[in-house]
């Protein structure tokens, strides 16, 4: 739409059209051995891939905003990296936060962002595809926009701009970044990137019709993808929303998020980025299922992922074997919101721990509920291999917290499943907890200390040992949208410190347990900032750019996060406006309210989120509502809205071991069996 | 590489050994790990060609598809040079390696004087500092020779010096950046961008050319000498010998009758040859950095 008031606020900032693209290698170079773990920046990880620039139409500028060793085996971004890649014609590349050292250094010799894989400068990219898995990775959004010299507002860009995409669990309510992205993705991002792909492509090939502008519009109607600026967002007097009302002809009333229904068919990451720097999961992980219907009412992941898809034990076989073979990783994670959930994990288990017998190859289940199957599941994984230790999460300390939130698990089933485990040969558990959880009292915490004295007993009844250990880790609830707990008002961190206080000493009070149990917690008041960025609106885009330009960085590490900065710099964005920090955090709202994400469809019926918010705090116990994978639908809205169903097996296949195809090797033990492992699996 | 520590290229090298399915002995116990081992890894920032690992095998295989295997599962930037059967010939002796380092923004004039100062001094003391607190060692007494390398200098583009040294295995290590310290003291040489530091060769120390200091000749007969084993004096030595011996001892139980194995091998992680070392690199023709340049820290597993 040539003339309208978009077309001319983008014509002012037109940039040079023909800037040839170069590494900026030359320029960073010099300055990496000034800086710690120079090597995240190197690149050449093994299965990376660096395309010509010219032969390409449609590039991509992949982005985690965190650190390197984090973001590196982020599943999402390898994944929709390897999607894009495969295509004839499209380049994608990755870029991660740098840390404060280079980022100084960078901006004193005019050095921008970066990617690793050509180190090419991210602004000549077509798109920026940012994934948020949490919140706290805003700050370094910015970070990264400013050092691309990409305008930090997206109603500044101009033509020669990417365009700046937010992906991940984070962009279900992108509202408090909606002023620095030009569109989020809600869903999975497999098919999501290639429609957006075709779109850009034939946008470009058409002459850009109608310019950056032009092309959002495509975007917003035809790929799926929400563009806060056609959208105005309007308030009442007492802060809450008005209404939020399409600006543009042809743009959906209500987002909905993207949902790939055959996992069998996206068998990625086929081959997974191996780096040289260190990284925080240093193994080969295998989504086995997507989707979770467990129905855990704090869960923003197990509702927004609805419905459960399985992947078949086939193709969990042929991915491993594919997998292990390109990488040379030693362990293999079978990821996924709860794994011994999966229809045939026992056959799962079983047929990889033959396979992979004698060849030192680790497989672990990383996400396991509390139940004594999951302990013989662990077993048969590691029956090869190094046992790393047991992690259950109960999440609540009482019986009755554990009802409200729906986390279907008595104290009884968690000291059976863990004398299980200790009798099994186990010396150590990692019993997770939250705090701050709706409706919690003092007394639900210091039950956390009982219960952890219980499994130690358990634990040396079991085994007749003394030296068994469990630790008990504490993290801060947030309530999140999309949630049954959307509507709840975030506990302050005062009491959550209390509490945690209080639950240590009570922990620490018996002698004869205190060195069997270790204590683990965050104190409350990154939670309340998360709590601040979850649910915020567009009002809040004012507080992250105060915090950003007062020199908020990687707010998701303890050494640099600094509540003192989000609450001052809180309280003076916001200082016009009848809302305030506590106004976003610990305050109720109501069933009438507007939330800032309703008119974002995750495929949950608003209706049947609040009946389960009223069924969780119901003054006479709460109701809990069982897995419809075993039992009659709930009517969560998901499956009509998403026209998917439940995916799952089970199939009734097994994994049949693999051949031994080299000959050279003769008679028994570990040789040949990994010989066959590489031979059979296609080592290059 | 330049960049990767001696833990990177560790990780890196057993994952390749992975890759390649090569039949690598494991230690016993709760967790396994593959017995590989490392003498004497490049220190922090230095690219490398000579680099050497062991690896103990539990079948017997030809050193040359143990090349060819291992050197096409490895990232790129790490190269497999030669393999050699540990059953069969000794292991190289390495008692000194040869350094080329690049001095950008110091005029050869410059570091010509400076270089002379050095070895006119009995002594040159520096401080570096380790994980266990400062440790100073006298970095005169490891150099063997240093010159200016007046042909790469003048080769290369303006604007830098190029220095090649021979330096003396020894305990504690001298490194070139302690040399390059020294320097800076005596004669405030002072690159304007840090130093680009790559390590030539590994090999036995031809006594002659020690003897008589003369640096170059000493260079080229290191780099020409086949590569041959000297385990370096102190404790890791001790460590790494038992190493050895406990990987043959391994081959032998787990084998049951087939030769055990063990190769060595020579993984050069240089820049680039040379004799086309600059001052400015330039990325390649891949558009990339080239990943040929290694190390950060330095610590033997």
């Amino acid at each position: 739409m040539p003339g309208g008031p978009a077309a001319a606020v983008t014509a002012r900032r037109r940039y040079p059209v023909t800037v040839p693209v170069q590494s900026v290698y030359p320029l960073l170079e010099p300055l990496l051995p000034l800086v710690r773990k120079p090597i995240q920046y190197a690149g050449g990880e093994l299965n990376s891939v660096v395309k010509d620039w010219d032969s390409c139409d449609v590039r991509w500028a992949l982005m985690y905003p965190d650190a390197y060793e984090v973001g590196l085996p982020n599943q999402g971004l390898q994944i929709l990296y390897e999607v894009l890649n495969e295509q004839d014609g499209v380049l994608a590349e990755r870029t991660y936060s740098v840390w404060q050292d280079l980022e100084v250094l960078m901006r004193e010799h005019s050095v921008p962002q970066f990617t690793v894989d050509s180190h090419r400068p991210v602004r000549a990219f077509d798109l920026l595809g940012v994934s948020f898995a949490t919140e706290l990775g805003y700050t370094n959004l910015l970070t990264a926009l400013d050092l691309a010299r990409i305008p930090l507002a997206a109603a500044d860009r101009g033509e020669e701009d990417p365009i700046v995409l937010a992906g991940g669990h984070a962009a279900f309510n992108p509202e408090p970044i909606a002023e620095f992205i030009d569109g989020a993705v809600l869903g999975d991002g497999e098919e999501a990137v290639l429609a957006i792909t075709r779109l850009v492509r034939t946008w470009k090939a058409a002459g850009r019709p109608g310019g950056r502008d032009g092309l959002l519009l495509r975007l917003a109607v035809r790929g799926g993808v929400y563009i806060p600026r056609f959208y105005d967002v309007s308030y009442r007097p007492d802060g809450t929303i008005s209404a939020v009302v399409p600006n543009r002809p042809g743009v959906p009333r209500s987002v909905a998020k993207h949902t790939v229904t055959d996992l069998d068919s996206w068998q990625y990451p086929a081959k997974p980025l191996v780096p040289l720097a260190e990284t925080v999961h240093e193994r080969f992980s295998v989504e086995i299922f997507r989707g979770c219907t467990r129905g855990c009412r704090f869960c923003q992941a197990g509702m927004i992922t609805r419905p459960v898809r399985e992947r078949s034990i086939t193709a969990i076989g042929s991915m491993v074997e594919a997998g292990l073979a390109a990488s040379g990783f030693s362990e293999v994670g079978l990821l996924s919101l709860s794994s011994a959930d999966h229809s045939e994990i026992n056959e799962v288990a079983i047929d990889l721990a033959d396979r992979y017998e004698g060849t030192n190859t680790g497989l672990s289940l990383p996400s396991t509920r509390v139940d004594a199957f999951n302990v013989t599941l662990a077993n048969e994984l590691s029956r090869n291999g190094r046992r790393s230790g047991l992690t259950f999460a109960p999440e609540g300390g009482s019986d009755r917290i554990r009802k409200v939130i729906n986390k279907m698990v008595t104290e009884d089933d968690l000291i059976k499943t863990v004398s299980t485990a200790y009798a099994s040969g186990w010396r150590q558990v990692k019993l997770y907890f939250m705090c701050g959880l709706p409706t919690e009292t003092d007394e639900d915490v210091l039950a956390i200390a009982a219960l952890a004295q219980r499994v130690i007993q358990a634990g040396r009844a079991a085994t007749g040992r003394n030296d068994i250990r469990c630790t008990v880790s504490i993290g801060g609830f947030v309530p999140k949208p999309h949630t049954p707990f959307q509507w709840a008002a975030q506990c302050d961190h005062e009491t959550v410190d209390a509490r945690l206080k209080a639950l240590g000493a009570a922990m620490r009070a018996d002698r004869r347990y205190g060195k069997a149990i270790g204590f683990r917690y965050h104190d409350g008041k990154p939670s309340i900032v998360e709590g601040l960025l979850s649910r915020g609106d567009r009002r809040v885009a004012k507080v992250i750019r105060a915090v950003w330009q007062d020199g908020g960085r990687f707010d998701g590490w303890s050494e640099s996060f600094s509540f003192e900065r989000w609450e001052r710099c809180a309280s003076a964005a916001l200082a016009t406006e009848p809302v305030d920090l506590a106004w976003y955090t610990t305050r109720e709202r109501g069933y009438d309210e507007i939330l800032p994400w309703d008119h974002l469809d995750a495929g949950l019926e608003r209706d049947w989120l609040w009946q389960d918010w009223l069924a969780a705090t119901d003054a006479s116990g709460a109701a809990e509502v069982d897995d419809c994978r075993w039992t009659p639908c709930f009517e969560c809205g998901v499956c009509p809205a998403m026209g998917t169903e439940i995916e799952a097996g089970p199939t009734g296949k097994r994994l049949l071991p693999l051949s031994v195809v080299d000959g050279r090797s003769s008679g028994a033990g570990q040789a040949p069996a990994i010989q066959s492992l590489a031979m059979t699996g296609g080592a290059g | 590489m330049r960049f990767a520590s001696h833990r990177d290229i560790a990780r890196a090298v057993e994952r390749g050994v992975r890759r390649a399915g090569l039949p690598v002995a494991h230690s016993a116990g709760f967790s396994p790990h593959p017995k590989i081992s490392y003498s004497g890894g490049a220190p922090t920032g230095a690219a490398s060609e000579a680099e050497f690992l062991e690896i103990s095998l539990t079948a017997e295989l030809d050193p040359d598809v143990v090349r060819d295997r291992l050197g096409s599962s490895l990232p790129e930037g790490i190269d497999v040079i030669e393999v050699a059967d540990l059953a069969a010939q000794a292991a190289p002796r390495l008692e000194a390696s040869e350094w080329q380092v690049v001095l950008p923004g110091v005029a050869p004039d410059d570091a010509i004087g400076a270089v002379e100062a050095f070895l006119a001094a009995e002594h040159a003391d520096v401080e570096r500092l380790t994980s266990k607190g400062v440790r100073r060692l006298d970095a005169r007494a490891g150099v063997v020779s240093l010159e200016v390398d007046r042909r790469a200098t003048a080769e290369a583009p303006t604007g830098c010096a190029i220095l090649r040294m021979v330096v003396r295995h020894m305990a504690p290590a001298v490194r070139p950046e302690d040399i390059l310290v020294a320097l800076r003291h005596m004669s405030a040489l002072e690159p304007a961008s840090p130093p680009l530091v790559t390590r030539l060769a590994q090999g036995p120390l031809c006594t002659d050319a020690a003897a008589a200091s003369a640096g170059f000749h000493g260079a080229a007969a290191l780099g020409a000498a086949t590569m041959a084993e000297a385990p370096r004096p102190g404790r890791r030595d001790a460590e790494q010998g038992q190493v050895m011996e406990t990987c043959l001892v391994a081959g032998d139980a787990t084998t049951a009758g087939t030769a055990p194995a063990s190769a060595y091998e020579q993984l050069p992680r240089g820049a680039e040859r040379p004799g086309e070392a600059g001052c400015a690199r330039e990325p390649d023709e891949r558009d990339r950095p080239n990943a040929r340049d290694r190390a950060t820290e330095q610590r033997v597993s």
